[in-house]
């Protein structure tokens, strides 16, 4: 077990995972927990977040006092590495011939209608974009896996809740999910002993939770993987891996290794004390002490390889570090690269068999890719102006939320939009730095001198925010396909993306727009800017709110989708997926629980097709 | 031609679309995407985050002794000494703004075309009224420009180029100042330390507000 350089890896390996976010991540510590000999193949460098988490970092010891740039487009302290909406060498191009070099302004211009830009974020790094995410971990409910049947819009799944619940089960338990059960429409309950209690609501929540209880709109406890209390690390490991003693023993021991939340530091800096999920201090490290896994870092995939039988037989990469091309072998491939770039691998993968790209006997590889919907109201709060001194970091937010509440309007035509979407709130004084006072002229008439410091006192902490995250219905003109000139730096040839709204989800942002301001009026406060009601300047750019899924999706039927229940592709059986490319909607809830349930189940099925022999 | 629209409209989406989760915006908001034309350029996609930086280690600060002096003069108007907190120039604000507009970013680029404008056009006014440049101005007549400036809602037509330039300015000077460990003791900001539990909302002030 270890990381080896591509010189040093094995002359073959049960399994070939690409990718180390939360699908690969999983994948691997699915299969090596379980005995499979597993070779990871990451494309950015080793990272390890124990040693480079800036943890207590204030502003003043960062360049421009940590504010985003192109080269770290979340903030300097951000987690994330040689990533962003750009990463220089890897260009991707937009349908209407522009290569990609610019990313557009949220809101500024229409997004609906006509085909708009996709915005395309990589994290070129081990662990992926698991290491500044969200953490915001929302199950699928019963209605998102069979959408189709409820409304008649986008596509069926070809399983259900009741096939994932198992996994969603394991997943909380294994990385750690704070919530509570609330009993919800289609936001499922999780069995006892699953999730971690959550934090307690800052003065802006309880305010948020009154005032929004009077519009009919529920609060009630976020779900984020985050460590509010040690793990179980006694009864967990038993329930996570039954009958494998060597398993429970490791899982006890990363367990015992996490620290819970010190109730400080942005989650989106990484935590190095392993309080929250990253596939670099959750998925990898047991996984490493199985002595089944060997990683690769700096080797770019771009192609699946075909034996003469038809089945995968390894893939080809880049060693960025010497720029020469390798090939590793394997029984079994399994590509969790991110949707996208799983999707361009399998394009770029092509044989007199597969002239049109590995796996795309349909004609659906790289079609229906969303995003999810995102709009932002902000607002400033009177009531919530000169508080006295508080420490609200909590656990970084979301420690409540509103679910999609309005599931029997939507399902009687009244809203004019077909699906959901859910709320995440902002408020509370958060550490000060260059946006506290930054733009407040709307308050205070311009003032400078000694009234602008009181000023800023006075409004420091009074400012609220509300996200909505809505579904997007797949569509036939929302897809990525092979740009026929243009290269990376390898000479790897790019994705182009095609990208257009429906109705259904700039009426969706509208929505948002008139909530979130109809609940700032309720808090008595003023929304700023103020709230738009034209849907496609509401909605932020394809792609921005980072859930891109699809593009390889799973299906019941071989002609209309890539891949079949197990996450297996129709035409290559040894060949799987097992990110966000195979999913057949996207919920409002944020893709990469669902993700990591899905890889962790189609583990278990790839190994007992080994343990059948099948594979 | 600088877009002035755009890099003001970068600055305040950054300040202010989404003041609680800072990082969120810089990315939500209209930054443009840049690629720099030399790996140089910048701190790269991989800084050391764990280092402590100050102003001109990463790349060299530009303005004049001239402009560094205008800079504080106007910084120290904008957020002055007063009974909580001592005056901008006091924590480091002028190195910080220098560094801001010395940077290789195209946002700060444009910035800096804004800033430097914004000094000439301090010193042209203060000429044309008081015969003198601004640093040399005395304290009433400087707040005399201010005033005129400070809030580009109220501007004349004439000034509003000038009076955008002050809001940026004030951006940068607030940012300055509350990036700093005094800037975070004056909002008495007492977060960022390892606790043991997180209690939430005290229940006194939750009373008080009505919200229980």
């Amino acid at each position: 077990m270890a990381y080896w350089t591509a010189d040093e890896q094995q002359p073959a390996y049960d399994v070939i995972v690409v990718g180390s976010g939360a699908g690969g991540g999983q994948s691997a510590y699915t299969l090596c927990l379980e005995g499979a000999k597993v070779l990871m193949l990451e494309a950015g460098r080793r990272y390890t977040p124990w040693t480079e988490t800036p943890m207590f970092q204030t502003p003043d010891q960062a360049p421009l006092g940590g504010v985003g740039t192109p080269q770290k487009p979340f903030g300097f302290y951000d987690a994330t590495v040689d990533g962003g909406w750009q990463v220089p060498g890897e260009p991707y191009t937009q349908a209407n011939g522009a290569v990609s070099d610019r990313r557009g302004s949220t809101g500024a211009h229409p997004q609906g209608g006509a085909e708009s830009p996709f915005e395309w974020w990589r994290a070129r790094m081990l662990g992926g974009r698991t290491n500044h995410w969200g953490r915001i971990s929302l199950r699928n409910g019963p209605y998102d896996f069979k959408p189709r049947t409820r409304d008649g819009l986008g596509f069926d799944w070809p399983i259900n809740y009741e096939d994932v619940a198992p996994y969603y089960d394991k997943v909380e338990l294994l990385v750690g999910v704070y919530g509570s059960n609330e009993g919800l429409e289609n936001t499922p309950n999780s069995p006892p002993g699953c999730l971690l209690p959550p934090p307690a609501p800052l003065v802006s929540d309880h305010l948020m939770r009154q005032r929004a209880k009077r519009l009919g709109i529920p609060l009630i406890p976020g779900h984020r993987a985050v460590l509010t209390r040690a793990q179980d690390y006694q009864d967990a490991p038993a329930r996570l891996h039954p009958g494998n003693p060597q398993a429970q023993k490791l899982v006890r021991l990363a367990m015992l290794s996490r620290a819970p939340c010190l109730w400080a530091t942005p989650c989106g800096r990484g935590c190095a004390v392993r309080a929250n999920y990253q596939s670099t201090t959750v998925h990898l490290p047991p996984a490493m002490a199985s002595g089944n896994l060997d990683i690769t870092t700096d080797a770019m995939v771009y192609e699946v390889t075909l034996g003469p039988d038809g089945r995968a037989n390894g893939v080809s990469f880049v060693d960025r570090t010497t720029g020469r091309q390798r090939h590793a072998r394997a029984r079994v491939v399994i590509l969790a690269a991110s949707a996208c770039e799983s999707v361009r691998i399998l394009l770029n993968s092509r044989s007199t068999q597969f002239p049109d790209g590995l796996a795309n006997s349909s004609g659906k590889l790289g079609r229906y890719l969303m995003d999810t919907v995102g709009s932002t109201v902000t607002g400033q709060i009177p009531l919530l102006e000169s508080l006295p001194p508080l420490n609200e970091d909590a656990a970084d937010g979301h420690q409540l939320y509103t679910p999609w509440w309005l599931y029997q309007e939507q399902l009687a035509g009244k809203l004019g939009f077909a699906r959901g979407y859910h709320i995440e709130l902002g408020g509370g004084k958060r550490m000060p730095g260059y946006d506290t006072a930054a733009g407040i002229e709307w308050l205070t008439d311009g003032s400078y001198g000694k009234k602008f410091k009181e000023d800023v006192r006075r409004y420091y902490g009074s400012f609220v925010g509300f996200d909505g995250r809505g579904e997007m219905i797949p569509n036939e003109h929302s897809y990525c396909e092979i740009d026929p000139v243009v290269k990376d730096k390898w000479g790897i040839p790019v994705l182009r993306f095609h990208w257009k709204w429906s109705e259904h989800e700039t009426r969706q942002a509208a929505h948002m727009q008139r909530t979130f301001g109809d609940i700032i009026e309720a808090m008595g406060g003023r929304c700023h800017p103020p709230v738009q009601t034209d849907g496609a300047r509401a909605i932020a750019p394809g792609g921005s709110i980072i859930h891109e899924v699809g593009g390889a999706i799973m299906g019941a039927d071989p002609k209309k989708s890539v891949t079949n229940m197990w996450s297996q592709t129709w035409d290559v059986p040894n060949l799987f997926i097992t990110d966000g490319a195979v999913f057949a909607s996207n919920a409002d809830k944020n893709p990469t629980l669902t993700i990591m349930a899905l890889a962790w189940r189609a583990s278990d099925h790839i190994l007992e097709r080994m343990r059948r022999k099948e594979l | 031609m600088v877009d002035r629209r755009t890099t003001i409209k970068w600055v305040i989406t950054v300040g202010t679309a989404w003041p609680l989760l800072g990082p969120r915006i810089a990315a939500a908001g209209p930054v443009e995407a840049w690629q720099g034309s030399s790996p140089a350029q910048g701190y790269g996609t991989d800084p050391d985050l764990l280092k402590a930086y100050k102003p001109g280690d990463v790349w060299p600060l530009t303005l004049t002794a001239a402009q560094q002096r205008l800079a504080g003069i106007l910084s120290d108007l904008i957020m002055p000494a007063d009974e909580h907190s001592p005056a901008a120039s006091a924590v480091g604000v002028v190195d910080f703004i220098d560094e801001w507009v010395s940077a290789p970013y195209p946002n700060c680029r444009d910035t800096r075309s804004i800033v430097l404008s914004g000094f000439e056009w301090l010193d042209a006014e203060s000429r044309r009224r008081f015969g003198k440049g601004f640093a040399a101005a005395d304290a009433a007549g400087q707040t005399a420009i201010c005033d005129d400036i400070c809030d580009a809602a109220r501007a004349t037509p004439g000034r509003r180029d000038a009076a955008r330039f002050f809001a940026v300015y004030r951006d940068l000077t607030a940012a300055a100042f509350y990036s700093s460990p005094v800037g975070r003791k004056d909002l008495g900001y007492i977060g960022n330390v390892p606790l043991e539990h997180f209690d939430g909302a005290p229940p006194e002030l939750l009373k008080k507000l009505n919200l229980v």
